[in-house]
């Protein structure tokens, strides 16, 4: 093999690695916490803050009420 | 039924997105990688913010062209929950680009517009603060607040796609909504927005019936005192 062959050989691997590893490289995502089931940890922790907020939110709009019925006047 | 109707459906629009914005696919991209989820909380906070501030321009013209003082206290409070989502959205979009760009604030033109529209909304609460006179706060207020809006279209929406940024859906980043938000992420995304968008306008609405009652037990006090 001439010289001239093997550094179209080595450039032609390199570039292939270099394609493979472009298309192989997978983006990193939490599988594995998910796999886990830790995931849903995640998801019910937030479901009960936004459930108190919102209960938080309903109490205020009843104490609301509340005042607006003890209103003299017009109501606007 | 009508009263909280819309409030139920507000909790269940939140609840979906928190459940269904972690555990169902996303698609699997480099350098966002996981984060692509906080779409469902990021973005929704600046289609409140615009949503809200597009109502206060809304009250605030009509004020000025009937003169009640109802709609000023609309306007200012549909502002006032603009804010909050504006900053909320500001916060966040600052820890994520910490995590995909590399730094907290960096001036791309995205954060810069955000940032300018902040400071001119800002503007309008310490118009709000300085005049005493009811009538004149709200004309000048309402004034003040059709230009700020006019000024948050270009800032938000049209100069960041002009020049180059970083921030997806701006400049030569074709960004999530092109390519990336596939139909998967878009059945998430939009109940997101308009839940996120409700919840600001209820929070808009109890500021609103608290001052109205303030208002109104200020009257009683200087009819009788």
């Amino acid at each position: 093999m001439n010289s001239r062959k093997k550094w179209s050989c080595a450039l032609l691997a390199a570039i292939s690695t270099g394609v493979a590893y472009g298309q192989t490289a997978e983006p990193e995502m939490a599988d594995a916490m998910r796999s886990e089931g830790k995931i849903y940890v995640v998801v019910a922790i937030l479901s009960v803050i936004l459930i108190g907020v919102v209960v938080y939110l309903f109490a205020i709009d009843r104490k609301l009420d509340a005042l607006e019925k003890k209103l003299p006047g017009k109501k606007g | 039924m009508k009263k909280w109707g819309w409030k139920i459906a507000t909790v269940a629009l939140l609840l979906y997105t928190v459940t269904a914005g972690f555990l169902w696919e996303v698609p699997r991209l480099h350098i966002v990688n996981e984060t692509i989820r906080a779409l469902y909380f990021h973005v929704p906070m600046w289609f409140g913010m615009v949503a809200l501030f597009s109502a206060s321009a809304v009250f605030g013209i009509r004020y000025l062209r009937q003169g009640q003082t109802h709609h000023d206290l609309y306007s200012a409070s549909f502002a006032h929950a603009g804010m909050l989502l504006g900053t909320l959205g500001m916060v966040t979009g600052m820890v994520w680009a910490h995590y995909t760009w590399g730094t907290f604030w960096h001036w791309d033109p995205k954060q810069t517009g955000a940032a300018i529209t902040y400071l001119v909304y800002l503007a309008y609460f310490v118009l709000r603060l300085s005049v005493e006179n009811t009538e004149q706060r709200a004309r000048l207020a309402a004034v003040y607040n059709i230009f700020a809006f006019a000024a948050m279209i270009p800032l938000i929406f049209i100069i960041p796609r002009l020049t180059d940024s970083m921030h997806p859906g701006s400049g030569g980043n074709p960004g999530f909504n092109m390519y990336d938000l596939d139909s998967r992420m878009r059945v998430v995304f939009y109940p997101a927005v308009a839940g996120w968008i409700l919840l600001g306008f209820w929070l808009a609405q109890q500021r609103i019936r608290l001052k109205n009652a303030e208002e109104q037990l200020l009257e009683h006090e200087y009819e009788q005192p």
